[in-house]
Order: structure tokens, then C-alpha cells, then sequence
């Protein structure tokens, strides 16, 4: 089957020539006429037209996010505050990055049109450090929307008023899991809050009711109150409903991000003809399908999934349609969409190796486990891979990894030992007959540790 | 501390951002960095005063991000992204390229005092891998002989100085 055409909502303009940041370019594609019809509405009903869309948030965890909208305390008194979730700092994605730095205005307006939804008075984008220039270009922007009168004080003349800050983080990973971003904004280490009580719908930033969600998210929020939530949920599949954007990257002819409805393409289907198939002369050998955190799939397995009337259905890994469910049912996630990539070239030690030392620089250290764990298990793999590989170290591994879930303050604990688990479940011959192959190969033509 | 006038105009300005001062901390650690080019110890107790906090609480922000150096680096900062997509395609050659250019170590400064090369995670360019990045500015695909051209740029501008 052919693979589908894309579908670009939230990417239309990505890379489209003359397509500029500036405010007047985005007002003559039509831009912030959804805004100025948004305050017209009750902010209730702008958030029933949320609720109606199953939008999903495409931070990483898939959670609805007109749900999420609607623990907010409201009874409290205390201000609302909105996060921009901006952090965009697991590995494999990089889809808010393009949004950020070509097309701004298209996240203030998603920003504004969520603030006057939910009644939040001041909201911050929270930057990772390392995109100085999207910093400028947002700080830009917002000082653009703000003489235009769609940000700032009395809002198109509506009284309604709202403050939009950038905030740039410093290079530390854990900024993007949203309680560690809530203290870093508030100026300190980035160490997650244990929930409860911490929720921040509950106690946020400053201790007050805060929402925070990723940058594609509110993006896609624009396109639900511009088209109505029904129309959202034509896109896609149901309970996926809307489009996603995938971001492709290692080992295949075309990497790069790409823009379809959710769940109506496979990974196949991505992976082949969207993108070309395998380098010349290789095969596929793995993928991890939703950022360096999502367990990995091994190409020639097969999943036994159930079906609604009690039937079973068998599929191989590129049968996977991308979206959020089929992707759990078959073991992994969807995560943020970062899709990696890797062909028979590649040994499995070392690509997690490579994983572990990433997670055991970026643990925060407040637990125990995530912080010795993650520490150990770039330990192990490292010393694997440079020859020093021992007999129980397969099992040492599987140890390590098993013990840090559940057992943590924050999802960084799943986070860190999935790669493990999983590179030991479909991997596991390579591991287990390292100590004994000792390799004595020449140093490998693209290290990757 | 020797901050420039416009350094102590935006400090002022983005402290109003925040209903709490101590907000303003990483925001004043990248002001002063961008300034002086690192964070010296004084500046710790500086931004303490400012943000009405104890210099600890300063102290253990720049301890923690990685981006805040306590010690100046070279005129060049070069970072290559690390992590795996950018390994995948190359990314460990691509650093040591730029080492053996500079006849410099990861995360030294190199002897004539020109760079720093650093391997940080990842960038959120991936499709593009191998990335680094120069001083603010992304450089993508950059494979042994885009860092060696880059490496020859940078090398050129330290001659017209
Ligand atoms: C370790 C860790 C890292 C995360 N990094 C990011 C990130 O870089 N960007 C992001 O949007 N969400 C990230 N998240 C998810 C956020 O915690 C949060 O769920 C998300 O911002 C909510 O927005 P959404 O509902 O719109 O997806 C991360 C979560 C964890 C546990
Ligand atoms: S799980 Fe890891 S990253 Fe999360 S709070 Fe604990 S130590 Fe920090
Ligand atoms: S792995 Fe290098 S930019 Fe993501």
C-alpha cells in the first residue's frame, strides 16, 4: 500500500520559500484571526472545543489535553500560570525547534488563545539554553504581538490581559520534565517535584494552579478553535485523533521531520518510501519509534495484538500504524515523535552505550536508584564496549535496569531503564556472548561512544 | 564586577518578569556569562544581593547546568552534539576532527587559546546529524571535512585579529 500523502497543520509553512517569522508575513497567511475570534467567545466553550478534540499532548506522554485543562484549580483564588513547554531536549526530536524559530506567531497565538481559555493573566516559554537564536526570535515576536495589541494589556480591547516571557534554560535535560521545568523557572536546580501533591494543575509554579504543555500541542490548539474540535477529530484515528509530526533521524536515505495524521501511516510506510528506504547496500536492523526513551523495536519480531471483537491480528514492526495505542500494545510509546533509526551496521552494545551515557549525565541525582542506576549502566556498557566486558555483565544489566522503576520521583527513572530492558529483550545474544567474543575488531568507523 | 551598562539595563529589565526575584537567577547567569564570558565566583554573591537570596542558592544553579562554565574557555566555543543520532552518523569523528585541528582535548582550552571543544547532548537537530554548534550559531552535516573547513574559518578570523 502506498503511503499516504502528508498533512501539514502545524508545519504548512515549515521551509515554504518567502515564508518569514515576521509578523506581517504571518498576518497576511491569515495570522491571529483566530485570536481576535477566540475573546469574542466564552473561555468555557473554548475549552469544550478542546475536550471534543482528544487532542493528545505531544510533549512525550500522550495525555488529553483538554483534561488536563480541566483539573485546573479554579476555586483557589491564586493566579493561573501557562508554561510553554519548549525544552525540546529528548533525543531523536526535533520538531518544536523548526515551529520556534520559522514560525513564531503560530505559538503566541496557540499561547494567547490557551491563556484567555484557561484565564491566565502571565505565561512564560520555557526555552532550552541552547537555542539562543530562537530565544531572540520568540522575545521578537512577542514584542511584535504585543504592539499589534494581541498580547499585553487589554487584549483587542477586550480588558482582557495577558504577559507572555521567554525564559531560557542552561543544558540540562531534566528542564523538560515539567516539575523540574517549575523549579527551574522559579530559579533553582531542576529537581522534580514528587506527585502528589505536586501536581501543577494543583500546586504549580509559585505553589499556584499552572499548565504546561509543549509547543506542537499549543499549536494544535489554534487549528481546534479555528476549526472546532468535531473537525480535529476527522484527522487522525480515533482517540489519535489530528495530525503528528514525525521526526526522522540515523540511518535512512531521507531523514527529517514529517507531518501526517495520526495513525494513518506505518512505520513501514515512514521509514521506506517517506523516507527512503535503508542506505545503499543495508537493512534495517532496529528503531525506536518516540525519542531515545521509548523501548526499541527489532526488525523481523512480530506482535500478537487483540482486536475490539476478541480476535487477534499478528504484525510485524512495520506494520505498526504510528499512533499512540497500537504503539503501547506493541511494547513501546509514541513519545515526542523522535523516530531513530538503525541498520546492520550497528552493534547493539554500543548504541546503548551510547543511550546510558546520555541518561546518566542528565539524571538530576535526588533518587537513589535513577542516579546509581543510570551511573552504572553506562558503566557497564562502557566497559563492554571497550573490551572489558565480563561474563554476568548481560545480567548485571538487567538487574540494574529493573530495579530503578517505580522507585523514582519522576518518569526519568522509566525513562533511563527502558533502553536497558528493552536493547536486553530483543538484543539479547549480543550482550550475552560479549565477555566471551572479546572483540578484538578494529576501532569501529563511527564510534558512538 | 565590571558589567557592562547595557548588561545592567536587561538585568534590571527581566527581573520585573517575575513576581519572585529569585526567578531572574538563570536568566542574570547568562547576562553576566554573556558579558564576561564565564561566571566568576563573585558574581555568584552579586546576583545574591540583587535577587535577595544567599550566594548557595547561586551557587547550586551554576553547579547544576551544564551550560554555565565557572572558568573561562577559549575565544571559540565548539560544541558537538553527542548523542546517539548524531553519533550514528558520525558525530565521534566529527569531534576529533576538530580536537586534532585545534591540537586541543575535550572540554580544554586549546594552547593557543583560540577554542574550547565540548561534546554536549543533544541538540534537537537530528535529522541534520552530525550537528555542532559555534559559539550560538547551528552548523548541520557537519561530517570531517565541513569541520575542517569551519575549523580553517575560525582559524582565519584569529589571523585578522
Ligand atoms: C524526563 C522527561 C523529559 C521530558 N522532556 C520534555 C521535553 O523536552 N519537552 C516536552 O514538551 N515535554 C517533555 N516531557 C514531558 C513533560 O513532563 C510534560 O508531560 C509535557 O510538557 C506536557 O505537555 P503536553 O501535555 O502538551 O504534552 C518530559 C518528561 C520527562 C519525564
Ligand atoms: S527519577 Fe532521576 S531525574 Fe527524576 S527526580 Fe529522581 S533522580 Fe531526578
Ligand atoms: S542527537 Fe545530535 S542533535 Fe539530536
Amino acid at each position: 500500500m502506498a503511503a499516504p500523502e502528508q498533512r501539514r497543520i502545524i508545519f504548512a509553512h515549515i521551509n515554504e520559500p518567502g515564508y518569514s517569522n515576521d509578523i506581517s508575513c504571518y498576518v497576511r497567511h491569515g495570522g491571529y484571526e483566530v485570536l481576535k475570534k477566540a475573546v469574542t467567545r466564552k473561555p468555557e466553550e473554548l475549552i469544550e472545543e478542546v475536550k471534543k478534540s482528544g487532542l493528545r499532548g505531544r510533549g512525550g506522554a500522550g495525555f488529553p489535553c483538554g483534561v488536563k485543562w480541566g483539573l485546573v484549580d479554579r476555586k483557589s483564588g491564586k493566579p493561573i500560570y501557562l508554561i510553554v513547554n519548549a525544552d525540546e531536549s529528548e533525543p531523536g526530536t526535533f520538531k518544536d525547534r523548526y515551529i520556534m524559530h520559522q514560525d513564531p506567531h503560530q505559538l503566541i497565538e496557540g499561547t494567547m488563545i490557551s491563556c484567555f481559555a484557561n484565564n491566565v493573566k502571565q505565561a512564560y516559554i520555557y526555552i532550552r539554553g541552547e537555542m539562543p537564536h530562537g530565544a531572540r526570535i520568540l522575545e521578537k515576536a512577542i514584542a511584535e504581538a504585543r504592539a499589534a495589541g494581541f498580547v499585553g494589556q487589554n487584549i483587542l480591547g477586550t480588558g482582557y490581559s495577558c504577559e507572555i516571557y521567554v525564559h531560557r534554560g542552561a543544558g540540562a535535560y531534566i528542564c523538560g520534565e515539567e516539575t523540574g521545568l517549575i523549579e527551574s523557572l522559579e530559579g533553582k536546580r531542576a529537581n522534580p517535584r514528587i506527585k502528589p501533591p505536586y501536581f501543577p494543575a494543583v500546586l504549580g509554579l509559585y505553589q499556584c494552579p499552572t499548565i504546561v504543555n509543549n509547543v506542537e500541542t499549543l499549536c494544535h490548539v489554534k487549528y481546534i478553535v479555528e476549526h472546532g474540535g468535531e473537525a480535529f477529530t476527522k484527522l487522525g484515528t480515533p482517540n489519535n485523533t489530528g495530525t503528528r509530526i514525525f521526526c526522522v533521524s540515523g540511518h535512512v536515505q531521507r531523514p527529517g521531520y514529517y507531518e501526517f495524521e495520526a495513525g494513518k501511516i506505518t512505520l513501514g510506510q515512514l521509514l521506506n518510501e517517506v523516507c527512503g528506504g535503508p542506505l545503499p547496500g543495508r537493512k534495517f536492523k532496529a528503531v525506536i519509534p518516540g525519542g531515545s526513551s521509548a523501548k526499541i523495536l527489532r526488525f523481523g519480531e512480530t506482535f500478537t495484538l487483540k482486536n475490539k471483537d476478541g480476535s487477534t491480528r499478528t504484525l510485524a514492526v512495520e506494520d505498526i500504524p504510528m499512533d499512540f495505542d497500537t504503539l503501547a500494545a506493541c511494547g513501546t510509546m509514541g513519545g515526542s515523535g523522535g523516530v531513530i533509526v538503525m541498520d546492520d551496521t550497528v552493534n547493539m552494545v554500543e548504541a546503548l552505550a551510547n543511550i546510558n551515557a546520555f541518561y546518566s549525565h542528565e539524571s538530576c541525582g535526588q533518587c537513589t536508584p535513577c542516579r546509581e542506576g543510570s551511573l552504572w549502566m553506562k558503566k557497564i556498557t562502557t566497559r563492554m564496549v571497550h573490551g572489558n566486558a565480563r561474563t554476568e555483565d548481560a545480567a548485571l544489566l538487567k538487574s540494574v535496569a529493573d530495579q530503578i522503576p517505580g522507585r523514582t520521583i519522576c518518569a526519568f527513572g522509566e525513562a533511563c531503564s527502558w533502553p536497558t530492558q528493552s536493547f536486553l529483550a530483543k538484543f539479547g545474544d549480543e550482550f550475552k556472548g560479549y565477555a566471551e567474543a572479546k572483540p578484538t575488531k578494529p576501532a569501529p568507523a563511527t564510534p558512538l561512544i | 564586577m565590571n558589567l557592562k551598562p547595557a548588561t545592567l539595563q536587561k538585568i534590571d529589565e527581566v527581573i520585573t518578569h517575575y513576581p519572585v526575584k529569585r526567578s531572574a537567577t538563570l536568566p542574570l547567569l547568562h547576562l553576566i556569562q554573556e558579558d564576561l564570558g564565564y561566571v566568576p565566583e563573585k558574581a555568584e554573591e552579586w546576583i545574591a544581593a540583587k535577587l535577595e537570596i544567599q550566594p548557595i542558592n547561586v551557587y547550586e544553579v551554576v553547579t547544576f547546568y551544564p551550560m554555565f562554565r565557572r572558568k573561562p574557555i577559549g575565544r571559540r566555543h565548539i560544541k558537538v552534539c553527542r548523542t546517539l543520532s548524531c553519533a550514528l552518523m558520525g558525530g565521534y569523528k566529527t569531534c576529533e576532527q576538530f580536537e586534532q585541528e585545534f591540537n586541543t582535548h575535550r572540554g580544554e582550552v586549546s594552547p593557543n587559546g583560540e577554542v574550547t571543544v565540548d561534546f554536549v547532548e543533544c541538540l534537537a537537530s537530528c535529522g541534520t546529524a552530525p550537528v555542532v554548534m559555534i559559539d550560538d550559531d547551528l552548523h548541520e552535516k557537519v561530517d570531517c571535512a565541513k569541520a575542517k573547513q569551519l575549523s580553517e574559518q575560525i582559524k582565519a578570523e584569529a589571523k585578522k585579529r
